[in-house]
């Protein structure tokens, strides 16, 4: 076996992640267990001042409810998040998000991140609930306040950089810690822990992406979430959610650039390549998917699908009339100085919405020549992701906190999964889109104060069987015991006896792609394609056992390979089980091509079994919390 | 566009045991080469783009190039950050410049304070409050809803 020493950590508090949740769980969890005598330690696979998904920085902050200048209620983003999803959201979980989310973005404000005020030094909205930002260092910002809270406690606070985690460990039906292994020294780690915050963000390339040559990191989400917080979860037997709501947005073509700006701040139109309006001509098309296709906003999904009816007509591409907006904003200003001014303005509002955090988009637009002023920008639909703060909503099923809950969502403590000590936030926990970046940074600050209250009434280590720990290490560094063993065999890479990490996730694309609804398929799919699917990936799951790994880099690669199978397996199923299309731009059920809300409007819950490996499908009731 | 190490540029960071653009990398795909102390991005094609690679090198022997399989080619987007703001200098096809510069933080870095100066109105563990609250949500109390 590879020459691994075993390293041992023991902590009160673990929090797996360094990223949104994972920052707002640390500065939380600073405060309370300093005041309690506990310990916390934190485990990033990256470094946190710029990991997860907000490294290269944002434009805006997405969630923000005004509570103290009555603009907007929790109640209102209730609203918003129930229509938008097709009326399946916890509305627990989102009132909690919307009545805490001002007092954190008021935090990132005094922690220096810029947000825009106006002259009467309001915020500047990009929309009903976004905020424009100069976001370039807002995750540097956040890790920085998080870092800083750790250091108040001295000795009882512990950060691992570069530590890819890999399984859960488990006392029993309680969480008892992780395992995982550096990615810089021949190191694996055994985290020991009294509860564990898995905020390893969501998933991308379980889908074939649209680009696949140099481009094949060009994912809108970034490549290097791998669905780490979905198998931690899943493996240690919690229940999950929403596992079929996949998100995919539609953005600038091929660069994945944002449209928000262009959208809400610039309010510009999407046409097809005939000029046509599809949000007008096919408004008949929204009365199939109502009461949601008739209320107000239009639900992301059926935004995507009317545009997707264009395309397969053959009526692509889709634009985003740019140069309309400008000139209409351009023509609002009197000619002259002001309007020199206006117009230098709005280009740079336009380029810093790229350059903030998709900077590529700016690469692809200077290298075409593009002028936004003069014609309009390709837009399409990307390939599906898991991101379930974002308009997805897959992730672990959580209690809600005992204040706001019904007694059938609270089970002792609030972001508590159905599994005793496991604690999930931002993309890991489920049902409770729309929170965004800043919405899953207080939602792990909610989560991490459920932790350590879970602590304090259980406050005994866990037993940890060293017996298991050992052969999930020889688990874990097999892929480089299997290469070493047979790598001499033949010249390179084609070898019979080990598959490499970057093939397996080919394989794993090609069959999500193929029949669960990819870009090839139109994100059609149907109960005979899944079945395939699930066969297929009964085989891969099978060859993952003969992941073949050079260095630790690719051992890395090979786990997340087997991470985002796992969540690739949880979408398959839980697709196959609902049997109606109830977010058509999302994916469509050909053989149920209708939403069906006598039998369908419930949630679908997911369970493997860590004893039996079976899976447990099940409905769940939506209980409204307001009306 | 994935990033590239113009050789020329690159002192692999003086041998110091964390070279900046390793340490950063969120995908962990910059290696140094200890042969000839240069720096490589190890799989262009999982780069998401994200210039942290770039922003952070102390020899701008960093750049990127849009990803050959859709950009055209002779574009460059360059970044210069300081601790207050960044500029960008964007350079077109044809040869066209266009420079932006946006601040990137209101306070010295290091000094984020995690409380902002506000305190919590319950030292009860079991409250809905957080550790600001509620006086970061600029209210007396936190909303809630009669059950
Ligand atoms: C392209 C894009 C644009 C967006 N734009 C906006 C916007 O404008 N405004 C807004 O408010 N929100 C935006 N969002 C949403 C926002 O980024 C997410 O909601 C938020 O980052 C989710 O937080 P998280 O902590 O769950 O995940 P992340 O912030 O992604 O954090 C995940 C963390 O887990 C670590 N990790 C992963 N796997 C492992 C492992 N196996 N072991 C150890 N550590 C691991 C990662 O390194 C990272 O630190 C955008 C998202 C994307 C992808
Ligand atoms: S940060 Fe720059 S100088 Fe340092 S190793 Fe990387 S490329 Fe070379
Ligand atoms: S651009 Fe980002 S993903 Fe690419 S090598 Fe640099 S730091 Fe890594």
């Amino acid at each position: 076996m590879a020459q691994y020493e075993t390293v041992e950590v023991t902590t009160d508090l673990l929090i797996i992640g360094g990223g949104m949740a994972a920052c707002g769980a640390a500065v939380e969890a600073a405060y309370w267990a300093k005041k309690n005598g506990l310990k916390v330690t934190v485990i990033d696979k990256a470094a946190m001042d710029r990991s997860g998904a907000v490294a290269m920085g944002l434009s805006a902050l997405n969630m923000y409810v005004g509570i103290k200048d009555g603009e907007n209620t929790p109640e209102d983003y209730v609203h918003y998040v129930r229509q938008d999803l097709m009326g399946i959201s916890r509305e627990d979980l989102v009132y909690d998000i919307a009545r805490h989310i001002d007092g954190t973005v008021h935090l990132l404000e005094k922690w220096g991140l810029p947000i825009w005020k106006d002259e009467n030094g309001a915020y500047v909205h990009e929309g009903r609930w976004q905020l424009m930002i100069n976001g370039e260092s807002y995750k540097v910002i956040v890790a920085e306040a998080a870092k800083n809270a750790l250091a108040t406690m001295g000795d009882d606070a512990e950060i691992y950089e570069r530590v890819f985690i890999v399984e859960p460990l488990m006392d029993g039906d309680r969480v008892a810690g992780a395992v995982g292994f550096s990615v810089r020294e021949e190191k694996f780690y055994v985290f020991k822990a009294k509860a564990v915050m898995p905020l390893m963000g969501g998933a991308v390339h379980v889908f074939k992406p649209r680009s696949t040559g140099e481009g094949l990191g060009r994912s809108w989400y970034p490549p290097f979430n791998s669905g780490s917080s979905a198998y931690f979860t899943l493996r240690s037997g919690c229940e999950m959610t929403c596992q079929e709501v996949r998100f995919i947005p539609v953005r600038f073509k091929d660069a994945y650039g944002p449209v928000g700006a262009w959208f809400l701040l610039f309010k510009s139109r999407a046409t097809n390549a005939l000029g046509g309006e599809y949000m007008v001509d096919r408004k008949e098309e929204l009365n199939n998917w109502k009461p949601y296709g008739l209320a107000k906003p239009i639900p992301a999904n059926l935004r995507n699908y009317l545009g997707m009816l264009d395309v397969n007509e053959g009526k692509g591409p889709l634009f985003m009339r740019t140069e309309e907006a400008m000139k209409k904003i351009i023509e609002s200003v009197p000619e002259g100085k002001e309007r020199k001014k206006k117009v230098k303005e709005v280009e740079a509002e336009a380029w810093e919405d790229f350059l903030d955090m998709t900077i590529s988009q700016a690469i692809l637009w200077a290298g075409s020549n593009i002028a936004p002023e003069e014609k309009p920008s390709e837009i399409a639909a990307c390939e599906p992701y898991f991101i379930g703060s974002h308009s997805g909503a897959s992730g672990a099923w959580l209690s809600g906190p005992e204040d706001l809950s019904p007694s059938d969502y609270f089970w002792g403590y609030n972001r508590m999964a159905t599994v005793k000590g496991i604690f999930c936030a931002g993309d890991a926990s489920g049902a409770s889109s729309h929170k965004f970046s800043d919405g899953s940074h207080v939602e792990g600050r909610i989560a991490a104060k459920g932790a350590l209250a879970f602590i304090m009434d259980n406050n005994t280590q866990p037993n940890v069987d060293m017996a298991q720990v050992e052969e999930l290490k020889k688990k874990i560094l097999n892929p480089l015991d299997l290469y070493e063993e047979h790598k001499a065999f033949s010249d390179g890479d084609v070898n019979p006896n080990f598959i490499k990490p970057m093939q397996f996730m080919f394989r794993l694309q090609k069959i999500m792609d193929e029949y669960v609804g990819g870009v090839s398929s139109s994100f059609t799919t149907n109960k005979p394609s899944l079945d395939r699917a699930l066969e297929l990936l009964a085989f891969l799951k099978e060859d993952s056992e003969k992941l073949g790994a050079e260095d630790v880099h690719e051992l890395m690669r090979c786990w997340e390979n087997v991470q985002r199978m796992w969540q690739a397996e949880a979408h398959a199923r839980t697709i196959l089980f609902r049997e109606e299309t109830r977010w058509p731009g999302y994916y469509f059920r050909a053989d149920n091509p209708k939403m069906d809300e006598q039998n369908w409007k419930c949630f679908v819950n997911c369970r493997w079994d860590p004893g039996t490996g079976e899976w447990e499908m099940m409905k769940k009731d939506i209980i409204p919390l307001i009306d | 566009m994935p990033s590239y190490v113009i050789m020329e540029k690159c002192d692999g960071c003086k041998g110091q045991d964390k070279t900046a653009c390793l340490h950063i990398c969120p995908n962990d795909l910059m290696v140094l080469n200890k042969d000839t102390m240069k720096a490589y991005n190890r799989a262009p094609e999982m780069c998401w783009e994200c210039y942290n690679c770039v922003k952070i090198c102390p020899q701008q022997a960093m750049d990127v190039r849009g990803y050959a399989d859709f950009v055209p080619m002779g574009a460059s987007v360059v970044p210069l950050r300081g601790s207050e703001d960044i500029m960008w200098t964007v350079k077109f096809r044809n040869g066209s410049l266009k420079r932006f510069k946006f601040p990137i933080r209101t306070t010295p870095e290091g000094s984020a304070v995690p409380d902002g100066g506000w305190e919590t109105a319950s030292d009860d563990i079991k409250s809905p409050l957080l550790f600001t609250e509620p006086g970061s949500l600029g209210l007396s109390e936190l909303s809630t809803i009669k059950k």
